[in-house]
């Protein structure tokens, strides 16, 4: 028997959560120490995992299986394939980055990593679950403790109505979703909630175009699709950095991933039949996004809804049901999740030393912080789809994919990289650039070795998959062809 | 005709019997003042023991009637009493610090008859015995509620309760006397041929004394009274074990009386379908506005009621029966686990802070984070989060109705649950967020007596272990339906 | 040698960030070992590049030379191909050139030194990538990369007003290049593939009756031309698109206007003639007068405008604007008469214009930033009879002026004088009113002449403490090159034309 690497990576954050629970809480820095050694350990075995795929061979790795429930078919089963290992390395280093730039916090760290953790593990959960069952239960675990943590650590002054929000928000998307789910079980009527199993199922076109909707923008709810993203800003603004960086970084993948996977993977009729919606939908984001995050002066509300737009590319991608599409959405999960995860982190501290977010009380950043403002702007550019930079590695090939199928959604589209430069280069200008306020003098401290490790992490991975897209895009079209397959072999 | 199998049919109860005996013999012997504590470990470690030889001895290896047909011995009746023994058990160990309450011996007794009375109504197979079952099951439950004579709000609970459970009982047993005219015989397997009007009566007649004891709206209105007044760990007991027997007869009841083939099972279906979507949306709605948390609670069992009802409406589709029965068993037992934590922990809780109300709670995680991460255990699984019980719970329950082909039910029990979400975590944001005044929580902390501890951590794991491993869970739960078709 | 000389292309491109991250890790504050680290580092590529001119076989500029190919994007069949012919080695040429030159005229830059020379490395990177691309996806990702360098620069070194004019330079390029963008992902999805010979030929096989996507192809060639053309065309910039050039060059570091005139602005042209005309040789033709037609308006608007200009800075840039009409006039009359010995003039003409107007306006810039050091204003009417007091400037600046202006013996006039030649038979009339133009052009030079060098002069700059140093050795040694090649472009052009001449011929 192999080494069940996927169900430690899965697991190992929940027994850290719990060992970390019962160390004593004034112990503050060993509590960190295990927290850092975790994450480390999880983004290794990930990076591993990524190492050893196997992309000659494609198709799903790393395969467990435990019956877990037979008597309805479920059953712990994991797996990766090229979609979602990038996706696990994502959530490997938002983990390990979280946990670094989360050092600072005061206020109960043990429950503060113990909930980080366990989110962890819902994350990786949905990832690499092979079956529907898993893919909720570690679902919603994935989004509770969101709730706590935006609530407890967050920013005071919205933090109660927006950790509010957001789980109502994604608990109705996701129950929605899991009668859909639970539909698909019984209709299939192979009594098994494994999903390489009901990917064979050939439920019928009515059946899947009642149900492609309900299941598609359940989960799309936490991916931020409009007209279902309102939760999303406020909560990346109320979350602490740590959790915002989870939050836009990888919790949104999760949206968009389980979407995919489940809504266009199991109701491939009912996708087609409905993806002009869904483009639609996601046009009216990427678009809207970028507009509405122009206006804003708060930099952590800019950086939401610029998310929101972002996002909205990954449906767009997946929308087209394109191979292009499809792929550039896959990697604009990876590039939009490292992305996001740096913007979070750089404004949490800047926001730390300065105490205000507010772009025009900012400025001239640069000169005690130049290490942020310089992954600042890397991000920045990755957030333009600059060339040479992962974002135009991912939104290139899925414009290409909208071209395919609605020529003029790709010219309305590309409006938002305009819109993008715009607001982007002036909040960069506006916070590091410029004249320092008189007040700022002095308060402002250099970040620790340990921020610049995690920032360079960051902005070092956006480069290089900007610059060799090959190191992830083949590995993704992988993933993709499996998914067009199902398709119709489109 | 007397064989060793009738034996072990009633061996739990005998044992019981045996430990009631035993406790009233110490509660003579041991001096008063400090054997309060003492008969409630020698009940507690009774009722383990019980639990642990029932547990081995007393499971059927077939369905069979015994005693003339007085009680079915077979898997269902095995698994709920399990289920009661273990509730007992954990409600004593709440009950042992419970002023005025901890120290009596006849509270222990009283609850043990209770026991045995729910094991009755879990096995019964004749009307007679399940209407004996269900007396003796309500009398010390009365007694129990208004156990604290100088409290006037427990006074009144345990009033209330006798007077309505009173009423609601006549009316059951009503229904009983019109299904022995018209068919002559009172033994469930024994009855058919109903004509329309007959079955129409006797369902509305005996939905309303059981609508009464599992609390199912219209006729939940005693309930939040009963249990804010009654003492805490009763009122765990009360919306726990109480209402799992409930459910119990309920099932067996009607599965005997109108099977899925027969040409009732549409009626009593459509009634159950209605009477579980007017549950959980009363219990959820009117929870919403609730500052007491005892009364919150209540409304919210009667809230999880509903859900569990949504499982027994789709028993009688007959080919989500089993599915049904099963799920609905794995809800009780995941809610009996869940609710007796959450009112545990309310016991613990206003023993220190003498308040129920839900701003007491501010700054309870930093003065016991312990206790604080036991009720977001019990909260989280009320909610229906996994990795706890209450999620895979209710999935199950909304799978049975979706094969049902109910799926508007489960919608309807699914948009009451977002509900739902919103309350738990309002109570979970008081918990972890508000602070007392002062911000000084540190010199008022919430110790925790060794009962409490033992119990709440027994519990919280147990929530865990349900909604973790919860294949085991559903194999014995799903058993339970083996025996009833 | 054997990796350096089948990877010499590489190199030259990858040389300058490997020289920007080994400044990167230089010791803070050792602003004099940075400097020099830039310098050395950026004259490896010119020196390359003169390794790759002796190497490259003249007769056949017309195909691509040193080529090499490597898988970059294989999921959108994106290769990372880069090559040279006779055009843009020229272009190579001129680019490795100005930026050691660039950077040794930037040694009075005080401020973030390191990040000066990291940004001005990056953006040699991208301009390098431009023109050896030979895959339309790359081209276009080193066509970005080098905004961002050229944006910092300005909005970081630049004076007063740099806030609008960066944002006015990166909204205005960037608003450009997603026509580019656009156009580019049509056809990467019409042709699955972004190899611009493979794109070139599938696309001229295409009929133009044909109906690709719900559009007739001629729709789709029509839509596409015209957003290559205006992502060029504002790039160039070309009237009426050009009005962020004068802002962004005012406020622009000297350096930063020297690298932006001499090769930032030959990028658009350069896309012209490697993408435009070759993917669109129809719609070309047809347009060619509308080409044409904006030329000319460059022209006059250009010298116009450059007249009316009391800023010393800001008339240079207008002459840009008015030099860079006589590139896209020759490369409109080569688009009109395709194929013919008037094409190949008229083109030879622009691409030598190219060069040229890349050494004339990166002297200018300079010697505009050399008097603005030392006055600190740039207002021409401030100036006035400087000559007896800074004769060596006065020299070169006259000198590097008639280049400009065209006079014969110098480059300019051989240039211009092939476009209007080539562009006579075609488009006369056109022709006829951008000679119009170059008389202003003389007008416009000989104003700012006038006013820097002679009449009264201003007593401020000949005493006291405003008092006006001469021209310093290092400034001397910037120019000198340039000067050379002025002269030597002007007397015996045929070095650099052979080259120009066997790849347009090839090509047109």
């Amino acid at each position: 028997m192999t080494f069940p690497i996927l169900s430690v990576i899965i697991f190992s954050p929940i027994v850290a959560a719990l060992i970390i629970l019962v160390m004593p809480a004034e112990r503050k820095t060993e509590i960190r120490m295990t927290a850092l050694v975790t994450a480390a350990f999880a983004l290794i075995l990930s990076l591993w995992v990524y190492l050893n795929y196997d992309q000659a061979a494609a198709g799903y790795q790393f395969i467990e299986k435990y019956a877990w429930m037979p008597q309805l078919g479920i059953s712990l089963h994991l797996g990766v394939d090229g979609i979602s290992t990038p996706l696990v390395l994502l959530t490997g280093v938002v983990m390990f980055t979280g946990v670094i730039i989360s050092w600072g916090i005061d206020d109960r760290p043990r429950e503060f990593f113990a909930f980080l953790f366990l989110l962890a593990s819902g994350v990786f959960g949905v990832f690499v679950a092979l079956d529907l069952f898993m893919l909720f239960f570690f679902y919603e675990i994935a989004v509770f403790p969101m709730y706590l943590l935006i609530a407890i650590w967050g920013w005071v002054k919205t933090r109660e109505y927006a950790a509010m929000k957001l789980t109502l928000y994604l608990f109705i998307g996701s129950v929605i979703a899991l009668v859909g789910a639970l539909a698909m079980y019984f209709e299939s009527g192979m009594g098994t909630f494994n999903m390489l199993a009901l990917e064979t199922a050939n439920f019928s076109p009515e059946f899947q175009k009642i149900w492609f909707l309900p299941v598609f923008l359940g989960f799309a709810v936490l991916g931020g699709i409009w007209p279902f993203h309102n939760w999303s800003p406020d909560g990346h603004v109320a979350a602490p950095t740590a959790v915002s960086m989870f939050h836009a970084g990888v919790l949104m993948k999760l949206g968009a991933f389980a979407a995919l996977r489940v809504g266009i993977m199991l109701l491939p009729v009912g996708a087609q039949y409905w993806s002009w919606l869904i483009l639609a939908f996601a046009t009216v984001n990427v678009v809207y996004g970028a507009f509405i995050a122009m206006t804003q002066t708060d930099l952590k509300y800019m950086i939401g809804f610029s998310s929101v737009s972002h996002m909205g590319l990954v449906v767009l991608g997946f929308a087209t049901l394109t191979p292009e599409g499809m792929t550039g959405a896959g990697v604009q999960m990876f590039s939009h999740g490292v992305m996001t995860a740096l913007f979070f982190a750089a404004t949490g501290m800047v926001y730390d030393r300065a105490h205000t977010r507010q772009i025009p009380e900012l400025g001239g950043m640069i000169k005690p912080l130049p290490f942020v403002g310089i992954t600042f702007i890397i991000g920045g550019l990755v957030s333009m789809g600059m060339p040479g930079f992962s974002g135009f590695v991912a939104e290139f090939p899925i414009f290409m994919g909208v071209w395919m199928v609605k020529p003029w959604v790709a010219i309305l589209a590309v409006i938002s990289i305009v819109i993008t430069a715009a607001y982007i280069m002036l909040a960069i200008r506006r916070t590091f650039f410029g004249e320092m306020p008189k007040e700022f003098e002095g308060h402002i401290t250099p970040i620790s070795v340990m921020d610049k490790v995690a920032l360079t992490l960051l902005s070092g991975l956006m480069i290089g998959l900007g610059v060799f897209p090959q190191i992830m895009v083949p590995m993704v079209a992988t993933g993709v062809e499996n998914v067009l397959r199902l398709l119709g072999g489109a | 005709m007397f064989s060793s199998s009738m034996i072990m049919a009633i061996l739990p109860e005998l044992l019981l019997l045996t430990l009631g005996l035993l406790v009233l013999i110490f509660d003579i012997i041991w001096k008063k003042k400090e054997s309060g504590r003492n008969l409630g470990w020698l009940t507690a470690g009774g009722l383990l023991l019980i639990l642990v030889v029932s547990a081995f001895l007393a499971k059927p290896a077939e369905s069979a009637l015994v005693f003339g047909g007085m009680l079915r011995y077979d898997m269902m009746g095995y698994v709920f009493k399990m289920l009661f023994i273990f509730g007992a058990m954990l409600t004593t160990l709440f009950m042992m610090d419970s002023e005025k309450l901890g120290n009596r011996g006849e509270s222990y007794i009283l609850l043990l008859v209770a026991t045995i009375g729910m094991n009755l109504m879990a096995s019964a197979a004749d009307l007679i015995m399940l209407y004996l079952a269900i007396e003796t099951t309500s009398i010390p439950m009365y007694i129990l509620a208004g156990f604290l004579r100088d409290d006037k709000k427990s006074t009144e609970a345990g009033l209330k309760y006798l007077l309505f459970g009173a009423m609601a009982s006549t009316v059951m047993l009503y229904g009983f006397s019109l299904i022995f005219g018209f068919t002559g015989t009172t033994a469930l397997v024994a009855i058919t041929g109903f004509s329309v009007p007959l079955a129409l009566g006797v369902i509305v007649l005996i939905m309303v004394g059981i609508a009464f004891k599992i609390s199912l709206a219209p006729f939940h209105f005693w309930a939040p009274d009963v249990y804010e007044g009654a003492p805490t760990p009763i009122t765990g007991f009360l919306s726990t074990a109480s209402k799992a027997a409930g459910f119990a007869v309920l099932m067996r009841l009607f599965i005997g009386l109108f099977p899925a083939t027969g040409e009732f099972a549409d009626d009593w279906t459509m009634i159950m379908a209605v009477l579980a979507t007017v549950t959980m949306t009363v219990g959820n709605v009117v929870a919403l506005s609730q500052t007491n948390i005892k009364r919150m609670l209540a409304y919210s069992s009667i809230a999880h009621a509903g859900y569990a009802l949504v499982g027994v409406v789709s028993v009688a589709k007959l080919d989500a029966g089993e599915l049904g029965v099963g799920s609905v068993t794995f809800y009780l037992i995941a809610y009996v686990m869940t609710n007796l934590a959450a009112f545990g922990i309310i016991a613990a809780f206003s023993k220190i802070a003498g308040s129920d109300e839900i701003s007491a709670y501010a700054g309870m995680s930093r003065r016991n984070s312990g206790l604080a991460l036991a009720m977001l255990v019990a909260f989280l699984s009320l909610t229906g989060m996994p990795p706890f019980g209450g999620f895979v719970a209710k999935v199950f329950v909304f799978a049975a109705a979706v094969k049902a082909g109910m799926i508007w039910l489960a919608l309807v029990g699914i948009l009451n649950s977002i509900v739902g979400v919103y309350y738990y975590l309002t109570v979970l944001k008081v918990v972890y967020l508000h602070r007392m005044e002062g911000e000084n929580e540190e010199a008022h902390p919430i110790p925790l007596t060794r009962p409490y501890a033992i119990a709440l951590t027994v519990l919280s794991f147990a929530i865990l272990l349900i909604g973790v491993i919860f294949g085991p869970w559903f194999d014995i739960a799903s058993s339970a339906a083996q025996g009833l078709f | 040698m054997d990796f350096l000389s089948s990877h010499l292309l590489s190199v030259i491109l990858f040389f300058p960030v490997f020289a920007a991250i080994v400044i990167g890790f230089l010791p803070k504050g050792e602003d004099k070992l940075v400097r020099w680290t830039a310098l050395i580092a950026s004259l490896v590529p010119l020196a390359l590049t003169l390794v790759l001119w002796s190497n490259f076989d003249a007769n056949a500029a017309g195909t691509f030379q040193f080529e090499e190919n490597y898988i970059w994007y294989e999921t959108i069949n994106s290769n990372f191909h880069i090559g040279v012919d006779g055009i843009s080695l020229s272009m190579v040429l001129l680019t490795t050139l100005l930026t050691p030159l660039a950077i040794l005229a930037s040694f009075s830059v005080k401020e973030k030194v390191k990040a000066y020379m990291m940004l001005f490395l990056f953006l040699e990177m991208g301009m390098l990538g431009v023109f050896l691309s030979m895959d339309l996806l790359i081209f276009f990702v080193f066509w970005e990369i080098g905004l961002v360098p050229m944006y910092f620069l300005i909005n970081q070194w630049g004076s007063k007003n740099r806030n609008y004019a960066s944002l006015k330079f990166m909204i205005y390029t960037v608003g450009g290049s997603l026509g580019l963008l656009l156009a580019i992902q049509l056809l990467g999805v019409l042709f699955g593939t972004y190899d611009l010979a493979e794109i070139v030929a599938g696309w001229n096989a295409l009929s133009d009756s044909t109906i690709v996507m719900g559009m007739y192809v001629s729709t789709i060639k029509t839509i596409t031309f015209w957003a290559f053309v205006v992502a060029f065309a504002i790039k160039v910039p070309v009237w009426p698109f050009h009005t962020w050039l004068p802002d962004a060059h005012t406020e622009a570091p000297t350096a930063g206007s020297m690298i932006l005139a001499g090769v930032l602005l030959k990028l658009g042209a350069y896309g012209f003639i490697r993408l435009v005309l070759p993917l669109y040789p129809g719609q070309s033709e047809h347009f060619a007068g509308w080409l044409a037609f904006l030329a000319v308006m460059a022209i006059v608007f250009g010298a116009f405008g450059a007249y009316g200009q009391y800023d010393f800075k800001r008339l240079v840039a207008y002459s840009s604007v008015n030099h860079m009409g006589f590139v896209l006039l020759g490369i409109a009359a080569a688009a009109k008469a395709y194929g013919t010995a008037n094409a190949h003039i008229a083109m030879n003409g622009a691409v030598l214009q190219m060069f040229n107007h890349g050494l004339s306006a990166a002297g200018m810039f300079f010697l505009v930033g050399v008097i603005y050091e030392r006055t600190h204003t740039r207002d021409l009417r401030k100036f006035g009879g400087l000559f007896p007091l800074v004769p060596i400037y006065g020299g070169i600046l006259i000198f590097t002026s008639m280049a400009s202006l065209g006079l014969p013996g110098l480059n300019g006039f051989v240039s211009e004088f092939l476009v209007v030649r080539g562009a006579w038979g075609e488009l006369a009339g056109y022709t006829a009113a951008g000679m119009l133009g170059l008389l202003f052009t003389g007008a416009y030079i000989l104003k700012g002449i006038k006013n820097v060098l002679h009449g009264p002069m201003n007593e401020e700059w000949a005493h006291g403490e405003h008092k006006l140093t001469e021209i310093n050795t290092r400034e001397i040694v910037v120019m000198i090159p340039l000067m050379a090649l002025m002269l030597s472009l002007g007397i015996w052009p045929s070095w650099l034309l052979t080259v120009i001449n066997n790849a347009v011929t090839a090509l047109f």
